[in-house]
């Protein structure tokens, strides 16, 4: 698939004895919104770390924009523009929100941070910008999960990988946060979206993918993978 | 300079000293390993065991054994008093990580220190009735003063894996450091359970502080050679298995023993720093990891 | 610039002061003590770099301090090689232990990472102790050089560590204020949070360990000369390992003046105390101290003084 921004061809990532990724395969297009769903355990926070190079993959090849970045250490491809947020906020406490955004804006940024936007606009847009001088133990649980995306915004993100971004919010804290991404993925933002409040994905995401047992079980469009008899067994199980 | 019979001797030798050792470990095991607390003060409370032995062997002649175990009472409360100040001080903050292991390495001083300002700087031996006996078998001499804490040493661990299987207060220890739901359904509160364990920790750490003042002559720093030990075992026994313990403890009192027959007693300590750092390389799995 | 310039003459400075200290004639107890406070404030220093920065608690101290103090020894002992040779070499063979330890946080981090370097000193010390030639176990006399350039023997060593401080400091606060320091920083309070930020952690950790482990070996370099018999027990001393971290704590750990603060004010102290009461009572003053303030002020004094500023 000539084009796709990110490849992930026959990933395979094992714990032990325990196969966590059994030969995925992914593809995301330029611009996409791109879903990625599967129970719990079923390998989807894996991936992100190996795309995201937390984790080393065992096999297979990752390949953005044309670069084979299957053993790129992390912060490299944050560079590249390959840029993540954590399912459980991981904030910088030391550091005031506006410092926060400093760290990618200083070292992922790097020489693209002319162009976009300051610290103090993305603050703005993504409304915590009467907040910008606080320490993160200050924020309330949405403001957080906010903070984590600003910080990934500040990354200049050509992908930008949302992971459960939306756990445990309110219903109206749910649409603020998809107000937020889609806005992003209007700006040009390729973004894949890993939720598993099934409403959030299924009104975000143009293609969604399934995960099961560290096997991809299923491709297709929201309305395709509703109702994929395969996807509703394994949430639902035998 | 080779021999089999050293070698026998040598390998009897480690054997015994690894069923201390185990007993030195058990406490640790059960702190860091399975409540993942940093202790590092943990060898201080073994040495103060065995002051604790000293004094009340010199003042009414009590074996040492029977002060370690007449003492747990008073350590058990000693360490739940510990874990409740670093409890409150750190753990609640979630600032555990550096801070509190810098607290400890202040405790381990402060004790430490105590006990030179105290007793001064001299070795300290407790003398028992079965100090000097010893018997044979086919050349190879097994000395009680370390046959009876190798036993000492074994029965604890015994009791240990009992207590932690069998008992409403041990799976919920059990249950703390995996299974934070299942402790909620067991109704138990994770503070209690993790002051009880703490106790119990440091309870285990002065009785072996007492048979340790009966195998070798103490001074106040001689916890520093027991941080090495106490970590090795607990990483290469994979981190709070009881039976991965015993193992490594045994495994440790062996290769110091030979190390120390045949090239000297001053390599014996080395040995066991090079041993936990070979085990912090291949962690966190170690030989038995859970 | 104009920050760096001030910077560079407030340094300049601090060593004139300490010259003209060093001129005046006053009780030569003066300097052996101030030696020994000013060594603090660079192993303070030094110590900081990794641990108040990076997060990453170095219990190890000793090893790195003993390995520039014991290499100034190898070449006292088969070159006589000059002091500014001793400070070089001592600090660049620390500077490679740091690197080796630098590597070690690949696979240990916090605890075990802190342990690995406690292990690591012990293994040192009782390799230094089956060494024949820097003196074994029984240690070693060390002849100072006839002639110091200026004053006696120690006023000139006092003089020399008055240099070593202020490098020493100058370093840590072009760290901090650079993005070397705000990406410890980040690395102190999430490491993985940091490296997918586009922070290179490993080499901003390789460059910590290795920086904090040539000053930690250039501050051992002279000791040899300061105390003329070297051996592994006072080289190794558990009081480097709990000063170097107790010395920041209660200064505060996330600035330079902090580490400077508490090595002057629990050095003094200690010094005082080893004049007027036991040694061993002055360590047993310093762990208490040290517990108290992570307990009761885990900001150090820095963090005191701000708490009362903001009110």
């Amino acid at each position: 698939m000539a084009g796709a921004l990110l490849e992930v061809d026959g990933l395979t990532k094992r714990f032990g004895g325990f196969m966590a990724l059994n030969r995925v395969t992914i593809h995301v297009n330029p611009g996409e919104r791109f879903g990625l769903i599967g129970p719990n355990g079923s390998g989807k926070t894996t991936l992100i770390n190996c795309v995201s190079g937390s984790l080393p993959a065992d096999g297979g090849r990752i390949v953005f924009e044309g670069h084979d970045i299957t053993s790129m250490p992390a912060h490299r491809r944050t560079r590249l523009g390959i840029v993540r947020s954590f399912q459980i906020p991981k904030p910088f406490r030391s550091m005031t929100v506006l410092e926060n955004l400093g760290i990618p804006l200083e070292n992922a940024a790097h020489g693209r941070a002319a162009e976009g936007a300051g610290a103090m606009e993305i603050l703005g847009t993504i409304g915590l910008a009467s907040k910008a001088h606080l320490r993160p133990a200050g924020l309330t649980q949405i403001e957080m999960r906010k903070l984590e995306l600003a910080r990934a915004m500040a990354a200049r993100p050509k992908l930008l990988i949302s992971d459960e971004a939306m756990a445990g919010l309110s219903s109206a804290e749910v649409d603020d946060i998809l107000t937020i991404l889609f806005r992003l993925s209007a700006q040009g933002i390729t973004i894949i979206m890993i939720e598993h409040i099934m409403r959030a994905v299924m009104r975000f995401s143009e293609r969604i993918v399934v995960l099961d047992a560290g096997e991809r079980i299923a491709e297709g469009t929201p309305d395709e993978i509703g109702r994929n008899p395969a996807v509703e067994k394994a949430y639902l199980g035998e | 300079m080779f021999s089999w019979d050293l070698l026998a001797n040598a390998v009897v030798a480690g054997l015994l000293l690894g069923g201390f050792y185990a007993a030195v470990s058990l406490g640790i095991s059960l702190i860091f390993g399975l409540l993942d607390i940093a202790n590092i003060a943990q060898p201080a409370f073994l040495i103060l065991g065995s002051y604790a032995a000293y004094v009340m062997n010199e003042a009414y002649g009590l074996d040492p054994i029977l002060t370690g175990i007449l003492f747990t009472p008073v350590f058990y409360l000693l360490g739940a008093l510990v874990y409740r100040v670093y409890y409150g001080s750190f753990e609640r903050r979630g600032e555990e990580s550096l801070r509190g292991l810098v607290f400890f390495f202040g405790v381990l001083f402060i004790i430490e220190v105590s006990l030179s300002l105290k007793y001064g700087v001299d070795y300290r031996l407790v003398q028992t009735g079965y100090t000097g006996k010893s018997i044979e078998f086919g050349g190879v001499g097994i000395a009680f003063r370390y046959l009876v804490p190798c036993v000492v040493g074994v029965a604890m661990t015994i009791a240990l894996y009992l207590f932690l299987g069998r008992t409403f207060y041990g799976r919920a220890i059990m249950a703390v450091s995996q299974d934070q739901g299942a402790l909620r359904l067991m109704g138990a509160d994770p503070v209690q359970i993790k002051t009880i364990a703490f106790g119990i920790g440091i309870a285990a750490a002065s009785l072996s502080g007492a048979l340790l003042i009966s195998i070798a002559p103490v001074i106040p720093s001689t916890d520093r050679d027991y941080i090495g030990r106490m970590f090795a075992i607990t990483v290469l026994g994979g981190m709070g298995s009881i039976g991965g313990t015993l193992v490594a403890a045994v495994i440790l009192g062996v290769v110091e023993s030979l190390m120390s027959t045949f090239f000297g007693p001053s390599w014996s300590l080395a040995v066991s720093f090079g041993i936990l750092l070979a085990a912090l390389a291949v962690r966190p799995a170690g030989l038995f990891g859970r | 610039m104009r920050h760096t310039a001030g910077t560079l003459l407030v340094g300049l400075a601090v060593v004139a002061a300490g010259i003209a200290v060093a001129m005046l004639r006053v009780n030569p107890y003066l300097y052996f003590a101030g030696y020994v406070i000013l060594q603090y404030v660079v192993i303070a220093t030094a110590w900081n770099i990794l641990g108040g920065y990076g997060g990453y608690v170095n219990f190890g101290t000793p090893a790195f301090f003993a390995l520039g103090a014991y290499t100034a020894v190898v070449l006292i002992q088969w070159i006589r090689a000059p002091l500014p040779v001793l400070l070089l070499a001592g600090g660049l063979v620390s500077a490679l232990l740091g690197l080796g330890i630098g590597y070690l946080t690949l696979r240990l981090r916090g605890v075990f990472f802190s342990i690995a370097t406690l292990a690591l000193s012990i293994v040192l010390q009782t390799m230094i102790m089956n060494w024949d030639y820097v003196g074994g176990s029984r240690g070693l006399s060390v002849l100072r050089p006839s002639g110091p350039p200026f004053g006696n023997y120690v006023v000139f060593l006092f003089t020399v560590m008055v240099a070593l401080a202020v490098g020493a400091v100058t370093v840590a606060r072009f760290i901090e204020r650079s993005w070397i320091g705000r990406g410890l920083s980040a690395l102190r309070d999430n490491e993985e949070a940091a490296e997918c930020m586009g922070v290179p952690t490993l080499r901003l950790k390789l460059f910590a360990t290795t920086v904090s482990g040539f000053l930690l070996g250039v501050a051992g370099a002279p000791f040899p000369y300061y105390v003329t018999f070297v051996e592994p027990n006072s080289a190794f001393a558990i009081d480097y390992a709990v000063n170097a971290l107790a010395m920041p704590m209660i200064g505060g750990t996330t600035s330079w003046i902090g580490p400077v603060i508490g090595a002057v004010l629990l050095g003094s102290a200690q010094q005082l105390a080893t004049v007027t009461i036991s040694s061993e009572m002055n360590l047993f003053i310093v762990g208490v101290v040290l517990v108290a303030f992570v307990v009761l002020a885990p900001e150090g004094i820095l963090g005191l003084v701000r708490r009362l500023r903001g009110r």
